[in-house]
């Protein structure tokens, strides 16, 4: 039981460890497709381009986000723009048809990240005319509005000469659900291993034992099903708590922890990146 | 007896899902699809040189020097096989490395004496290339990141216990990852000089 334990916590100290980040320039929430922390646009004109880019999403499918930062660095804009791009997951998943386009203000640096599955409406030579041509005047101007409205206008056309799936409604809840639903799923498996399997392994081993063992099939399940360390960790480890608190007839308290997957479906109004992922492409500039 | 045989089984499932096979095999693949997004966008900055030198060439045939070294270090890039194997080679791997970082300070170098010449710079065929170097000199460095965090997870995967005693039983080593002077290189492209060499700093 104790080395069990000692690695899961290894684990956990593990993931914990990878998690960490140095020194860069934080990534903000995706709260909008138009995030405005250098406060380059007015409230009302932030306002109008959000409404622009949720109405693309719902006709399109496709997204298209927006990021004014006072800067990027240590980090280069295009280092910065593509762990923006990983955070917030701009496209739909799998079609990977998300732009991301971000403004750092004080370094004056412009870029256009484009999703995998874009690289064809958008090669690098058109986001590089984009960015000089289109977006550096007005910049140099002092209009990053119309500046980002015009950039969105050429976007909006490439994407729309591209033949992509239609959009679904909601493609990024159903997105939302999946991640959760896939916890819900261990959650129920849990309950009915513990409850079942826990009461007659309890009875016939006693609680510890039949904990131990209830944790371990348990594990052994969320382990084929979701492959992860931490997920096999705590999963044993809760059914094994569970058998052992609820002295192995634990099916009225069941619902007791299985309330706690709600916390999964942590989704407000806005409903987020759809998933999408880049690699590198398009194109920086500057004004 | 069914007992014991119970306690056995729920024993042995344990032990099962705590040798990180599957997590090994996982992160093998991952490993795998990297460098082969890597080796792709390589490739990728290798097509896009017979045009820029042809371009250059119309404009500033004079530059030879250049111009050959970026023609050169291609040819060697293309000399080395670049099979999914090569990640398990370090020695092999570390020769691909450099051809890789020659070509691209080759590249840089051109680019850079490129700007001497506002008339080649005007051109819309050399913008639209030069767009297309550094957007895949982007992609380069995203997949090459991407392939020493799927590395650094495989070799962590491999190392810690209890998976160390699985890796160990099948065979299975830590894989090469990019080293930090690469990262210097490619980060810096370096200056090169044609007439003497240098002494090593």
């Amino acid at each position: 039981m104790v080395w069990l334990r000692s690695i899961i916590a290894l684990w956990l100290a593990l993931a914990s460890l990878s998690g960490m980040a140095a020194d860069l320039a934080a990534v903000p929430p995706m709260r909008g497709f138009v995030v405005d922390t250098a406060g380059m646009l007015k409230p009302s004109q932030a306002q109008m381009l959000e409404q622009r880019l949720q109405e693309f999403d719902r006709s399109h499918g496709s997204q298209i986000a927006v990021l004014i930062v006072p800067t990027t660095q240590p980090e280069t804009i295009e280092q910065y723009s593509i762990r923006v791009f990983d955070a917030w997951k701009v496209g739909r998943k799998q079609i990977d048809d998300g732009v991301l386009i971000v403004v750092a203000a004080k370094d004056r640096k412009l870029r256009i990240d484009v999703g995998y599955g874009l690289e064809g409406a958008i090669p690098d030579a058109i986001a590089k005319r984009i960015v000089m041509e289109t977006m550096s005047p007005k910049f140099k101007a002092g209009e990053p509005y119309s500046a980002l409205v015009a950039a969105i206008d050429q976007i909006g056309k490439l994407i729309e000469g591209e033949k992509l799936p239609p959009p679904t409604r909601s493609s990024t809840q159903t997105q939302a659900k999946d991640e959760g639903g896939q916890f819900e799923n261990l959650l129920v498996i849990g309950l009915i291993a513990a409850s079942v399997v826990g009461g007659i392994l309890s009875m016939l081993l006693g609680r510890f034992l039949g904990g131990m063992a209830t944790g371990g099939l348990v594990g052994t399940i969320a382990w084929f099903m979701t492959t992860s360390l931490i997920v096999t960790g705590i999963a044993s480890f809760v059914v094994f708590l569970f058998v052992l608190l609820s002295g192995g007839r634990g099916g009225s308290s069941g619902g007791g922890w299985g309330s706690g997957s709600s916390g999964g479906g942590d989704w407000g109004g806005f409903s987020g990146g759809g998933g999408g992922m880049a690699g590198g492409g398009g194109a920086s500039g500057d004004w | 007896m069914r007992l014991k045989l119970l306690a056995f089984f729920a024993v042995a499932t344990v032990l099962l899902s705590g040798c990180g096979y599957n997590q090994i095999q996982i992160n093998d693949e991952q490993v795998t699809a990297a460098w082969s997004e890597v080796l792709n966008q390589y490739k990728r900055r290798a097509d896009l040189i017979p045009n820029l030198v042809s371009i250059v060439q119309g404009y500033a045939a004079h530059e030879k020097e250049v111009l050959t070294r970026v023609t050169e270090a291609r040819s060697n890039v293309a000399g080395i096989k670049a099979t999914p194997e090569l990640v398990n080679d370090a020695a092999a791997f570390a020769k691909f490395q450099k051809a890789q970082s020659e070509l691209g300070g080759a590249l840089s170098r051109l680019l850079a004496v490129a700007e001497n010449y506002p008339q080649l710079k005007a051109d819309a065929n050399f913008r639209d290339l030069q767009a297309q170097v550094e957007g895949t000199e982007n992609r380069i460095t995203v997949a090459r990141n991407r392939y020493i965090k799927s590395v650094k997870d495989y070799n962590i995967s491999v190392r810690t216990f209890p998976n160390n005693l699985t890796a160990m039983v099948m065979g299975w080593k830590t894989k090469a990852n990019f080293a930090v002077e690469d990262e210097k290189t490619i980060s810096s492209p370096p200056q090169i000089k044609f007439d003497a060499p240098k002494p090593a700093q």
